[in-house]
């Protein structure tokens, strides 16, 4: 058990490490110059120069991308171009927005999922399935801004329950904070659910036909213990692996929800980084969706080794 | 009163009968054998008997379990009598047990469904179960870190745990090795004496369970052709599997004194996992310095346990593998190049595998899964030529030349082999090897394909290098026997000297396991 999860280890570093130098290489060939943009058209040549010298855009491309490597092994990812503030506050700021976010609609997601799921699949063929399943198909079919927009004009605008935008901070309180990200979670944990629903119970229902739940019937379990003691955990691997591409997605990718909410989150500050070339912003923050998409890989990884003793290795 | 009574049994299936008028009856310490081809309706009815018929068949008439009405049961009483009064083995080991749970809690499992005790209780209790069933693993152990017969034992445990008075065993011993077979056959009559079960074996093999049960049940298309003791079976139908079961093709040529495959003291070692970091990898020798020769037109046989090393030498004979030392040659040519197999040479063999219903693409059409050696020839026939050389091959494989444009999936098992036979075939190979060829077909049909193997082999000359596990078709089939066991040949020599007057110790338990119909028969 030891040897795999070192070996995953090496293999999280590795990744970080040609990661990093990849998005190092694509900004270095996107065009445009941060000094320029931000001293506008008729920047005179030496202040650009003073400029460029002051964001450190100067020297060999191996020496940048030394200083930014080893800036960020201790916290110091630079200064941002456009805010002149450190982007790893920046990066913290909307971490607290985003991290949470993420974790809520995928709590949300799995809440909502895996009930759903055993439910379908211990009820196959019945009116029961038929409903759940275009549910899901509903859940994936609606576009997610819509559906939060709708839930804006029916809890915060009627019923005046949630706040109808923005983000309170956690210093208001836990509560206050959780208040304002509710419905941005429920929006994007609609679809996630649909498609964990239907993962999990296409998964169960491929288990269920096993020779093995066979057999535990055969010991004298009722469907329903045959389905949650052997079939459940065994239906695991492909719902294990969808939550950790959902949640990397929900990261990054919560970008249209954030807008339709006006949170401060990291897929809008991507979004604004890129359209004012604060390239260096935009670094970190992929470097960091990088991190944490690494991360994710090797929980998943770990918790596959949990569930199944055949990937833990032969004693 | 018997144990079990099966009165009238009839199941439908989506409307389709697949049962009609099964009686049957086994009393306690009893052991009645079902046999039948597949499809005769065996596993459907001890699934009937169960009650864990698939969803939508339909039951009726009488199966009484000690005196109860098991059609008449609610589910939460059939439940309750699963695995306390009647446990059931299944056929294939390997995907019978849950991989998440270790076998000593899966066993435990049995116990803790159907009585109040402490989970270290049950534990203990199927540790017990676990030694009773003479498994020399601790109960710790996952279902992959134990072989198919191991497995098969844990299943037993699981379901005599708690002593049930009806054992249905459902094909227990196909899967798995003759020596194998033999160790669970005899743990299965043990526990029918020590325990006084009744027993309902269930095999499509009259061998195995010919010396073994007090009364033999024959099933048809889903009805009992007879019911009987052994030697009393007079039914036309019982006497038609007998006879296939130990058929014997007529055959012409016997070979020619010129080699056609020489192996040389060939090696082949596969890398085991490195131990540590550092470590060097290991190595594990699956063939060690094996030799023997094929003449042409003969037929040789190559028998032993899984894991001895007869895939990997037929992967090495097929030029699909470098060997680390020794050589394999055709005709006097190397199979292997150094990079890869050997064209001109790989063009003379072809290949029959074992399963039927894998071993073809579900998407492509008979023609073109025919047609797939063409590859390998510089030449291949095109147009008229191909379609005339493909319905050629099916022809004479006892197909229709029409039945190139199917699919797969509308052969049954035997057709299918007919097919991998004329895929063999196409390209007018010296040598076929058989790898199981036959092992998954019913007698009838093995019987049938034995003479079409014979015959064919006659006609177009061919060499066969027949590998299985069943000695007794290898007696019947072929003229030199080789035997192996741990990567090496402990025996080599004319199959009737082999099987009369066996040297080897190791041949001699082998031969011993092969199961006998009683002499009166």
């Amino acid at each position: 058990m030891l040897r795999y999860v070192l070996q995953r280890l090496v293999s999280l570093c590795l990744s970080l490490l040609v990661a990093s130098a990849v998005i190092f290489l694509a900004l270095e060939i996107v065009p445009g110059d941060p000094a320029a943009y931000m001293l506008g058209l008729n920047a005179q040549e030496d202040t650009l120069a003073a400029l460029r010298d002051e964001l450190g855009l100067n020297g060999t491309a191996l020496q940048r991308y030394g200083s930014w490597l080893s800036g960020m092994l201790h916290g110091d990812f630079g200064i941002s171009y456009t805010y002149r503030t450190p982007v790893a506050e920046m990066i913290g700021d909307r971490l607290w927005v985003s991290l949470p976010l993420a974790l809520f609609a995928l709590g949300l997601s799995c809440l909502i999922a895996f009930p759903a799921a055993l439910w379908a699949a211990s009820r196959r063929g019945t009116l029961g399935e038929l409903g759940v399943m275009g549910m899901t198909q509903l859940g994936i079919a609606i576009p997610n801004f819509w559906f939060a927009m709708l839930m804006v004009l029916i809890f915060a605008v009627n019923l005046r329950w949630f706040p109808a935008g923005g983000f309170a901070g956690w210093e208001e309180g836990l509560f206050a904070g959780l208040k304002s990200l509710t419905l941005p979670a429920v929006a994007l944990a609609l679809p996630q659910a649909s498609i964990l629903t239907r993962v999990m119970r296409s998964a169960l229902l491929d288990t269920l036909g096993e020779d093995f739940i066979r057999t535990a019937r055969a010991k004298g379990l009722t469907r329903g213990q045959a389905l949650r003691r052997h079939a459940l955990r065994n239906a695991m691997i492909p719902v294990l692996t969808i939550i950790g591409l959902q949640f990397s997605f929900l990261l990054a990718g919560a970008i249209i929800i954030e807008n339709v909410f006006f949170l401060p989150g990291l897929g809008r500050l991507v979004f604004q980084a890129i359209s004012a070339r604060d390239l260096i912003v935009v670094e970190s923050v992929v470097m960091l969706l990088v991190f944490a998409v690494i991360l994710v890989n090797f929980t998943v990884d770990l918790a596959y080794a949990w569930v199944d003793p055949r990937l833990r290795g032969r004693r | 009163m018997s144990l079990l009574q099966v009165e009238n049994l009839r199941v439908e299936l989506g409307g389709a009968p697949v049962l009609q008028d099964v009686s049957l009856r086994v009393a306690s310490g009893q052991i009645v054998g079902v046999i039948g081809e597949s499809g005769s309706g065996k596993s459907m009815t001890a699934l009937a008997v169960m009650q864990l018929l698939p969803p939508g068949a339909r039951c009726t008439g009488q199966v009484a379990l000690k005196g109860q009405d098991m059609l008449a049961l609610t589910e939460r009483q059939l439940c309750r009598m699963r695995g306390r009064d009647v446990g059931i083995v299944f056929q294939e080991p390997m995907t019978a047990l849950n991989p998440l749970q270790t076998i000593g809690q899966q066993v435990a499992e049995t116990i803790l469904i159907h009585e109040i005790v402490s989970r270290a209780e049950a534990m203990a209790r199927a540790a017990r179960t676990l030694e009773r069933v003479e498994l020399q693993v601790p109960p710790t152990r996952y279902p992959h870190e134990l072989s198919g017969g191991q497995r098969q034992r844990v299943c037993i445990a699981m379901a005599i745990a708690l002593r049930p008075e009806l054992l249905i065993a459902d094909e227990p011993t196909t899967a798995l090795d003759v020596t194998t077979q033999k160790g669970v056959l005899d743990l299965l009559k043990q526990l029918v004496a020590e325990d006084g079960m009744g027993l309902l074996l269930i095999s499509h093999d009259l061998g195995v369970v010919a010396d073994m049960a007090d009364q033999i049940v024959i099933m048809q298309r889903g009805q009992v052709v007879e019911t009987g003791r052994f030697c009393d079976l007079r039914h036309s139908y019982s006497k038609a599997l007998l006879a296939a079961s130990d058929h014997v093709p007529d055959r012409t040529g016997a070979g020619s004194e010129a080699p056609l495959l020489q192996l040389r003291d060939v090696v082949r070692d596969y890398p085991t996992p490195r131990k540590g970091w550092l470590g060097k990898p290991g190595r594990f020798r699956a063939v060690d310095r094996v030799s023997f020769e094929i003449r042409r037109g003969e037929n040789l046989g190559l028998v032993g346990e899984s894991g001895c090393g007869k895939s990997t030498l037929t992967r090495a004979i097929l030029g699909l593998e470098a060997v680390q030392e020794g050589t394999i040659l055709l005709g006097g040519q190397p199979v292997y190049d150094g990079q890869r197999a050997n064209r001109s040479i790989r063009r003379r063999m072809q290949m029959v595998f074992q399963d039927p219903y894998s071993s073809f693409n579900p998407r492509h059409r008979v023609g073109r899964l025919v047609s797939e050696p063409f590859h390998l020839l510089e030449t291949a026939p095109q147009g008229v030529e191909k379609e005339r050389v493909i319905a050629e091959a099916l022809e004479s494989v006892g197909l229709q030349a029409a039945d190139r444009h199917k699919f797969i999936h509308e052969f049954s098992g035997g057709q299918r082999q007919r097919i991998a036979l004329a895929r063999a075939l196409i390209i007018r190979p010296d040598l076929i090897v058989l790898d199981e060829a036959v092992s998954a077909l019913d007698v009838q049909v093995r019987a049938q394909m034995l003479d079409l193997l014979a015959d064919l082999g006659d006609r177009f000359g061919l060499t066969y290098l027949f590998i299985s596990h069943d000695l007794s078709v290898v007696r019947n089939v072929t003229d030199r026997v080789v035997v192996m066991r741990a990567g090496r040949i402990v025996e080599e020599g004319k199959t009737g000297e082999v099987f009369e007057n066996p040297k080897n110790i190791y041949t001699k338990q082998l031969l011993a396991t092969i199961p006998r119909l009683p002499e009166n028969a």
